[in-house]
């Protein structure tokens, strides 16, 4: 049974789903410009997951993901400047133009990745959940991954690690139902992923990954006992509306299937309820859409007008001493 | 200063694990059978009993997980010390090597950076075979990002470690599974070493031995060899293949002209190859023959003892390839 929001936070995760939606929708339109290059995958259609999770933390908790990371690392609070100056491969972006889209750095808010290898990040979030317990912290460490990273050995190595040694990791499955291309049906002889991570003596608990106030109150309780306790898992049901990235013709899915899951759009679900609670008009939206399109146009602008790291430095950051 | 005493490879690689635990309490050990079993190779014997379960942690067979455990670890902090049992069997954990240790600080443009020691016993010898016993060092040398090292010494195996944890970078050491049995003598305090430097075990003008790790007993007994033919052979130890020390090698072949690479791995695409392209470049007319190596059979390790010895670098191999650089040099 999910509480009646709180109108003023229920704004508040309207917004920062909002700022996603808007941000990529931007860096398509960049992308087609060639101003963004490389891979890039967008997370729109899954928005309440990394935003319902994220809302849970604190600044001193760890942060792991995926390379479908643009909305977590909104979500984290990185500031879309940064963001979008990585994405155009300049200095001033949050990875200093190293890792683009797929690579997305903030040692301060403790967001480690950006991991492009499907199920690599779940060993490295079991380790920084050890380092926290062995001194004395009582931080959590929240680890995303898509579905596809459950048919990976370091899925279950990961978890199991964490289970035996009562580690706060808060494994966030999000279900997205396909790898690339490859339906979950066509990938896991059991698609029951929470079953799985049960199986590992692992709290697992399945949630509707498009209503942001069900994520939310899944991932309080998950991280609270994770902070306590040991790992727990969540399986997010959710569903990208768009493309796996930008090079994809889509013909491993039906129009169909799309379109049933865009009626339970997660904006639009979020916006009903507060509708309901008298918390949203059409005045409202207007005012937070003008808000986020000027945060999104400035941060353009801003990396636009960022600096591209001379060619001399190019072999910097690869060992720590070496650097200048 | 006490007098010098005689002690063991593995027995001095333990007491530089003891002494890095003891020292700093970010320091802790991990791996498959190192705790309650005391280690595949008895290196950590007795240090669950002196550390406890916390710092001398056993782990499951999950090679993947606690590498990338390791790599959580350092970056929240910890000074980990990864134990895998052969390097056949890091190739599990290769994911977390090579796409996180090494590239995280790159990758986060210098804001992440992976302070992590990988111990693991590389090499053949023992007829272990094919899954066993390869010499994959200078294989893990061709990426950037990480170092590696190669102590073939007893004050290597005793001296590395501690610069290797006070590196901020991943550092991989290798073992050679042949040495842990050397003995020798060593000082007390053990002397400091660096992670920077070739050494010359060995100086001699006619020749120079270019080696590392398992292969620097062999070779060393080769430039006795030699002598004992007129032949006064230098023996160099690279101790370190990434980054690699060139100019200790090419400032002995500046002296003897002629040069022998002996290394345990296979010729194609080896360490090897890469120092023979190091001494042309930088120095082609000092040579007075071509560059010659002795390198493993490009084969699977195999069982039997005849053909593993066959497979491997020997003796008579490296005696023959000087005479035949000495010769051909005129």
């Amino acid at each position: 049974m999910i509480l009646l929001p709180d109108p003023a936070h229920g704004l508040d995760l309207y917004r920062e789903m909002l700022r996603i939606r808007r941000f990529e929708e931007r860096c398509v339109e960049l992308y087609s410009q060639a101003l963004i290059r490389g891979f890039m995958h967008l997370y729109i259609g899954e928005e309440a997951v990394a935003v319902g999770v994220l809302a849970t933390l604190t600044p001193d908790d760890n942060v792991v993901a995926t390379y479908r990371e643009h909305g977590h690392a909104l979500a984290r609070g990185i500031p879309a400047n940064s963001i979008m100056a990585e994405m155009f491969g300049k200095v001033e972006g949050c990875s200093g133009g190293r890792g683009g889209s797929m690579h997305l750095f903030d040692a301060g808010a403790r967001f480690y990745g950006g991991n492009a290898i499907v199920g690599g990040g779940l060993p490295v979030a079991v380790g920084l959940a050890l380092a926290d317990r062995m001194q004395g912290r009582p931080a959590v460490t929240v680890c995303f991954f898509g579905e596809g990273a459950v048919a990976e050995g370091e899925f279950h190595e990961s978890i199991n690690l964490a289970a035996l040694w009562d580690l706060p990791v808060v494994f966030c499955c999000e279900n997205n139902r396909y790898a690339m291309g490859t339906s979950l049906e066509r990938s896991e002889s059991d698609v029951d992923l929470t079953a799985k991570a049960a199986s590992y003596e692992v709290p697992a608990l399945t949630v509707d990954g498009m209503d942001v106030f069900a994520v939310e109150a899944a991932a309080r309780g998950a991280v609270g006992a994770a902070r306590d306790g040991g790992p727990q898992f969540l399986e997010l049901q959710t569903y990208r509306f768009r493309a796996h990235s930008m090079y994809d013709p889509e013909r491993y899915r039906e129009k169909s299937e799309v379109d049933a899951w865009r009626a339970r759009d997660p904006l639009t679900l979020c916006e009903q309820r507060l509708r309901d609670l008298g918390a949203f008009d059409d005045a409202t939206r207007d005012r937070l859409e003008a808000a986020v399109a000027g945060e999104i146009e400035a941060a353009i602008a801003f990396a636009e007008a960022g600096t591209l790291e001379p060619v001399a430095d190019l072999t910097r950051h690869v060992y720590r001493d070496a650097a200048p | 200063m006490t007098a010098p005493g005689e002690t063991t490879y593995r027995e001095a690689m333990r007491a530089a694990i003891r002494d890095a635990l003891a020292r700093d309490p970010h320091v802790f050990v991990m791996g498959e059978d190192i705790g309650r079993y005391g280690g595949c190779f008895a290196v950590t014997l007795g240090l669950l009993e002196e550390f406890g379960p916390e710092r001398v942690r056993d782990t499951p067979l999950s090679e993947s997980a606690f590498v990338g455990a390791g790599i959580g670890a350092a970056l929240g902090g910890m000074r980990p010390i990864v134990e895998i049992m052969t390097v056949n069997f890091s190739l599990l954990a290769l994911d977390q090597i090579m796409n996180n240790a090494a590239t995280l600080q790159h990758m986060s443009g210098g804001q992440l950076h992976v302070p992590l020691v990988i111990r693991m016993t590389t090499g053949a010898g023992r007829q272990l075979a094919a899954q066993h016993s390869h010499s994959l060092d200078g294989w893990y040398a061709h990426i950037p990002g990480i170092k590696v090292l190669t102590p073939a010494t007893i004050e290597d195996a005793r001296g590395m470690l501690a610069p290797a944890l006070a590196d901020p970078d991943p550092v991989l050491i290798f073992e050679h599974g042949g040495l842990y049995n050397a003995t020798g003598p060593l000082a007390d305090p053990p002397p400091v070493v660096d992670i920077v430097h070739a050494a010359v075990r060995r100086p001699g003008t006619d020749v120079t031995l270019v080696t590392y790790g398992g292969t620097l007993p062999t070779t060393v007994a080769a430039a006795d060899a030699l002598a004992g033919r007129g032949v006064d052979a230098e023996v160099i130890d690279l101790r370190v293949l990434r980054p690699l020390d060139d100019a200790t090698v090419i400032d002995s072949v500046r002296r003897t002209h002629r040069v022998v690479i002996v290394d345990e791995g296979w010729r194609s695409g080896s360490i090897s190859a890469e120092i023979s392209a190091r001494i042309m470049e930088q120095a082609f007319f000092d040579l007075d023959a071509p560059v010659a190596r002795v390198c493993s059979a490009e084969v699977p390790i195999p069982y039997a003892r005849h053909l593993e010895e066959a497979a491997l670098p020997s003796v008579a191999g490296i005696v023959a390839a000087a005479e035949e650089v000495i010769t051909a040099g005129g």
